[in-house]
Formats: C-alpha cells, structure tokens, sequence
C-alpha cells in the first residue's frame, strides 16, 4: 500500500524536525538521535524526510537509508493509530506468545509489520519487553497487557475500535 | 559543588527518614509498593496513589508512601510491602487497598488473604526477609533495589551512595583503584566474564588526549531483564560506577547506550543524571577536585547485535551497528578511535559496593574463579518468576527448585536455558552443576547476561532451538558470510525438521554448519549463534531423531508432526464434526466420532470446542 507524504499537513513538525536538527549538528553522532525525533513526530521516517534530514546534516541519503532500515525501531511506512507491540522474547514464546500472534493476525486481517488501511491499527513482533514476570505480553502504544490468553485479544481490540 | 560534609549531612538526614524501611524504628508505618518492570506495568502507579489518598482520607500522619524499584517477585505482582514488620503482600488490586488500609495500617491487624502465600508457614507469618525465595539471595548488585525511591537521589546517597566516588576521588590515585578492581577480580556480568579490573588498566595505560567510558544497557538477551531493574530501581550505582572507571581511566565523558524498549528506564536515568548533575556530582570540579565527569543517554533503536561492544560503538557514532574486526582493543582505540571502555550495567552496579567495602570481603563471596554474586532473571515454566541474585557457586537445582519454586502444573523439568541466543538448553542430570562462568561454559551453555528460561516436558527442543535460530536470522547484521548465510541455511533445515520433511542428512548438515558458523564469524553473536542447536543436539538428540526417522514430536508441540484423536470419552454430541472447517470427522449421535487424519489439517478446532476434553493430541 503507498502512502503519500502531506507536507502542508505536517508543516508544524517539519519545523520542529529542523530546529531539533540545528541543535544537534555539531554533537557527534546526531544522526540517531535526528532519526529518532523523526520518527516521533511523523510516526514514521518518509523518504522526503529522510532526504531533508540528508541536506540538513551533510549526510548521504543512501547513508541514512542505510542507518534507517538497519533498525528495527524505525519504519519506512506508517504506523497504525495503535501500535501493537507483541513480545517474542523467549519467556513468552514458551508461554505461547506464538499463538496469541496468530490470533491477533486474524482478528485484524493483517500481518506483522503491516498496518490496517484505516491506519488504525499496526502489529510488530517486539524482542523481549522485560516485563517477562508477566507472560505472554503485548503492548498497545504504552498499555501493557499481560498473562494473555488467546481468548482474551477480540475484547482487547474492540476496545480500541 | 558538592563537599564530603555535605554528603554526609543529606546521608544522615535522609537516613532519619528511612528507619521504618530499616526496621529501626518501629512506630509508624511505611508502604513499599513495587515500581518495577512487571509490578509497573501492572498499574503499581495507580495503586500508589490509592494508597496516598487513602491513607489522606483516614488522616493517618505516621504512614508513607514510596514507590521503589523491583522487588524481584515478579510472578505475585503487583507486591507490597509494609513496615517495620516487613510483611508482604501479593497479587494487590487496587480494590484491596481499602482492607490494608482499614485492617493493617489503622489496626494493625494483618490482612491474611492478601499475604503472599510463601510467607504463611505451619500457621505463622514470616517476614519478607525469611521466605524461601529470597532467604537464598545475597544482594550487592540490587542492594538498594526495592528498598529507595529510585527517583531520590538523597535516598540513595544515605544508603552510602556517592561514599565510594567520594572515597576514589579524594584519598585515591588512578592505579590504586585499579589495583583494587584487579585484586576483587569482578567479572564481566555482560555474557564473557573479562574481568573489569584488567580491562580498566589496559585503557589507564594507553595514553590519549580523549577517553570515554560506555554504560552498556542494550540488554537484549530475550528473557533477560536485570539491566532494566537496575536502571529503573537504582539508577544511581551506575552513575556513579561510572564516574569512577572516568576517574580510574582519565575519561571525563561516560554514554550510557540503551535500547529504546526501555522507556521507563530512559526516563529514570534522565531524572538520575539531570539530579546528580544539580548536586555536582556530574559535571566539573566533582568533590572540589580537578576531576570533570559527564554522562550523556544515547538511544538504541532496536537492533540486537549493538549489544556487541564495537557495533555499539558504531551505533553511538551514528552509523549502522555492525561489528568492526578486532584488530585493535576497544581500551584503545574505540569510539571515534579513542580508548574505550565498556562495561554492562550489572558489572558497572557492583562496583561502588567494592570500593567501599573491599576486594577481600567480595572475593569472601561467590567462588575462587567467579567472586561475588550474579543477577538471574527467571522465566518461562517456573513457579515464581522473577530476578534473583545469588552467590556465584550455588547450583542450578537450588535456583530453580528452592529460589524459583520448581516447575508449576506437576509437569516434568526438561531443561534451563540460560545466556540467550548464544547460550545453551542444559539438561536434568546437570542440575547440580554449579553457576559460574567455567561450569556453565562445560556444558556448552554460557552465563550470559543472566537470562535463565525453565522448559517443562511439554517443551520441543527441536523447536526452541529454531526459536533462537530464527531470532539471530532476523539480528544477524549481514556483514560476515558465515553468520548472514549460514545462520539461514541452519533455520531452514530446523523448519523442515519440524515441520517433518528433514532428512537423516540434515542432522549431519547441522552439525558441520554449526562448527562452520563458530568458527569463521565476525563477532560474538555469530560466533555464539549455533550454540542453542549445538546443546540441544548434544543433551537431546533423541527428540531430533524422533522428529527425522519417526516424523514424531516426543513432547507434543510440533503442530505438524501431531495427530488429533478421539479417545472414548466422546459423548457423541456432534459439535466437533459441526465446527471442523473441512468436514473431515464423521460419526453419529452420541456416538464416539472419528477424525479422517489423511484430510485433518491439524487446526486444533475439534479440540477447543469439545465439551468433555476427549479430542486430544498425539
């Protein structure tokens, strides 16, 4: 699915991305620090930022494509309204954090590192939250929800629609 | 600027307002309720200020209220403590706050059913300090966590803290306390066990103009979680720890690195360095001295393989976190080329306490090889999941059957997982091995960062080693054949194998790939990443026989390799055949039914919604 970058939508954080970016160009190794408020103002790193951040910092594009899809952390495409954060850490995984993914991946008709059309919703498969006393655990933006059972996900979803 | 008396004077104030929580004092009343990772994300917060509100409402003036780091006892989350009597409570709801507030804080009567159930013993009621899970640990490296307001710096200096900077800077030289480091021989608590005193003195004799000292917190061993207790309950020690390897090596610049996972530690640390900047104990001129030490936060953004020393470097310089070849040591030439050192956050935390207590009364802990204590976080199929810190030399069988509790559900132990991706699955009959960093290297496993997974009988182990194999797949950075290729071919043999098309070939194709992988990689995570299938294949290689010649998964969980059956507990209802999504059970009115297993394809429907438990797997 392509989604378009809305400059006149995001004209207030493009501001503040080059105010931040001004602050931090003469720190050494401001990059991550750049791609990180980037990505928490646009919620994820669009090419067009990418290349702004590029002519900002005297960085190559290809540099920083390189640095931003090295990452996990950071996304080439829209997050969803709700982030869902699955943990797959290996506490989890033998507590049958697996099948609480399959059941998440059903529920929303999507799959991992995707994003439903209405941008409502987007599921990621975490490493280990360290909240491994709770398992399995899945995070909703900063929500965490633990000792999961499969038959518990649709009522945690509906309460989100 | 901060003075030796005035360090003092806040240790002896603050001190005054502790001695409920030290049980040395004993009118009034002090609630301690568990910030940590897993009690805090299960409302610890709320449950604080309930509590407050409460207490507000009754006017009780002689109780407080703090929220401090992890208690350890993360399975009874969220927990709660109450003083002087050190009586505890598990399990809380915000819905119980009123019962201890109405029974325990304005009576003093003890609210029994909200005890946590390890504290009742033959009728009586044990403090915190006798139950069985933490009769066994001796804490140094948590020694303040759950005890302080991890967000009051003048709590964690009267419980000596900023004592040892103090003490380094003001009456030490450099090479005295790398004497000392050398002499206690602490380890690295980070997975390989390099002792921190020969690190520190490598970089203390390489001359530089600029040094830095590097706080690795990108604590990404699945399963593992001490860092972020560490950070989040005590951030302080490491702070601290850290200006003291600044003082011991000539650096004044420290970078703490942590992964981005770990918002609430990052928050913590802030609040911990902006408050030790403000009483100058960052920053320049620390105790009067001409010794300068800052800190500066630098943010992870989810790739496993930074927690390798120069691919965390290459991360904090901005580029992509790929592992450099070693042809120089990090101690000299590191980030941006200078003289590096870095230490875990477990490593960094034991420090303090050694300088101010001695190499000899650490070394009187622990073993001869392995001195001192070291954090494991316990999970998986275990009664009480949660962090502990034991003695180096205790075995694996007192860890997980007197600390954690055993195996819940009356299931079977199988084996212990410890050190991650690159540890190892150490079997039954090695139980009583001792932990420490040559004991646990023998068996083919690792100490590792301290992540311990318990697996019950109903674990694969075929299937955890593809767990894990599928993991160091997806963090292997690409820059090195060995690991980027043949960590995948490795995967792609694990998946046939369960999901029943491996050969009697692959086991051999296994084990050369494994020897291969070790050998020719780069950096620690290829070099360690065929560890989990090396153990397995070694302690279990029946079940991966099992799974090759018999197309079988001896422990029930390879979905591919099971048959679903109708024992002759079928009443006969028809609700299995009514829900099978490809109509492959046949049978009539309470009769006992049938499922076709040429046409099942194995979605486990039958069995979810059988009223009476006789569809089974096998």
């Amino acid at each position: 699915m392509e989604f378009v970058f809305d400059w006149e939508a995001n004209e207030e954080n493009i501001r503040e991305l080059k105010i931040f970016i001004k602050e931090n160009k003469g720190k050494k190794g401001a990059l991550m620090a750049v791609l990180h408020k980037a990505q928490d103002l646009f919620g994820y790193l669009p090419i067009e930022v990418q290349r702004m951040i590029s002519e900002e910092l005297r960085i190559p594009l290809s540099e920083i494509y390189g640095v931003a899809t090295f990452y996990s952390q950071f996304s080439l495409i829209p997050k969803g309204k709700y982030k869902i954060g699955i943990c797959l850490g290996t506490a989890c995984y033998v507590k049958g954090a697996q099948e609480i993914l399959e059941k998440l991946k059903e529920v929303l008709g999507i799959d991992v590192g995707q994003t439903t059309p209405d941008k409502k919703f987007s599921i990621d498969a975490t490493r280990c939250l360290g909240a491994c006393g709770l398992a399995p655990v899945m995070m909703i933006n900063d929500d965490v929800y633990g000792r999961l059972t499969v038959d518990d996900i649709e009522e945690i979803i509906n309460k989100y629609k | 600027m901060m003075t030796i008396q005035e360090l003092n004077e806040i240790k002896e104030r603050t001190l005054k307002t502790m001695e409920l929580r030290l049980q040395k004092k004993d009118t009034g009343k002090h609630v301690l309720i568990c910030g940590g990772p897993g009690c805090h994300s299960s409302n610890a917060g709320e449950i604080k200020e309930v509590f407050e509100e409460k207490i507000r409402e009754k006017g009780l003036d002689d109780v407080k209220v703090t929220l401090a780091g992890c208690f350890g006892l993360c399975e009874t989350g969220p927990n709660v403590e109450i003083y002087p009597e050190g009586i505890f409570y598990s399990r809380i709801k915000v819905e119980d706050i009123d019962k201890i507030v109405d029974s325990h804080l304005c009576k003093g009567e003890i609210v029994e059913e909200l005890l946590y159930e390890g504290s009742i013993e033959d009728g009586n009621i044990k403090p915190v300090s006798e139950v069985d899970f933490y009769k066994k640990q001796v804490k140094i490296a948590l020694r303040n966590c759950g005890i302080i307001d991890y967000e009051n710096i003048d709590e964690y200096i009267a419980l000596d803290g900023y004592q040892a900077l103090a003490k380094v800077v003001l009456e030490m030289t450099p090479q005295e306390v790398i004497e000392l480091m050398k002499e206690a021989n602490l380890r690295g608590r980070g997975g390989a066990g390099f002792p921190a005193g020969r690190k520190w003195e490598t970089a203390f004799k390489y001359p530089a103009d600029q040094k830095y000292v590097i706080c690795n917190a990108d604590e990404g061993d699945p399963g593992a979680f001490m860092d972020r207790s560490i950070l989040e309950g005590d951030p302080h020690s490491v702070l601290e720890a850290m200006a003291i390897c600044g003082y011991a090596i000539g650096a004044d610049q420290g970078f703490i690195y942590i992964r981005a996972e770990y918002p609430v530690a990052v928050h913590r640390l802030e609040v911990a360095i902006r408050q030790a900047r403000e009483k100058g104990l960052l920053g320049k001129n620390i105790f009067g001295t001409d010794f300068n030490f800052d800190i500066e936060l630098r943010l992870g953004a989810g790739a496993f393989v930074c927690g390798e020393g120069t691919a965390l470097m290459e991360s904090i310089e901005g580029k992509r976190g790929m592992p450099r070849p070693k042809i120089h040591r990090t101690a000299h030439r590191g980030l941006w080329g200078k003289p590096t050192i870095i230490n875990n956050v477990e490593t960094f935390a034991n420090v303090p306490a050694i300088i101010l207590k001695g190499a000899d009364w650490f070394k009187s802990i622990g073993t001869e090889d392995s001195p001192g204590t070291k954090v494991f976080a316990l999970g998986g199929k275990i009664k009480n999941t949660g962090l502990v810190e034991i003695p180096m030399g205790i075995t694996l069988r007192e860890i997980i059957f007197d600390i954690g509790g055993g195996i819940p559900n009356g299931k079977e132990f199988k084996a212990v997982q410890t050190g991650g991706p690159s540890g190892g699955c150490i079997p039954k009959e090695h139980l009583d091995t001792p932990v420490d960093f040559a004991s646990l290297g023998k068996l083919g496993s690792i100490m590792g960062s301290g992540g311990m997974i318990v697996l019950d009988e109903d674990d694969c182990m075929v299937d955890i080693a593809r767990f894990f194999l599928d993991f160091t797949v997806d963090e292997s950075c690409g820059k090195c054949v060995p690991c980027r290729e043949g960590t995948k071919r490795m995967l792609e043999i694990l998946e046939r194998i369960v999901n029943g098309e491996g050969t009697p070939e692959d086991l051999d194709r296994l084990e050369s790939l494994a020897e291969t992988i070790t050998e020719g990689s780069l950096c620690g995570l290829g070099q360690t990443a065929a560890n989990p299938v090396i153990s397995t294949m070694k302690y279990f290689r029946d079940e991966y026989e099992a799974h090759v010649y018999e197309k079988r998964c001896p422990a029930g969980s390879c979905q591919a390799l099971l048959e679903f059956f109708i024992t002759e507990d079928c009443i006969g209802c028809t609700k299995c055949a009514r829900n099978c999504p490809v109509s492959c059970i046949e049978g009539k009115v309470k009769e006992r039914h049938v499922i076709d297993t040429g046409k099942c394809i194995k979605c486990g429907t039958c069995m979810e919604v059988c009223p009476v438990g006789a569809v089974i797997k096998r």
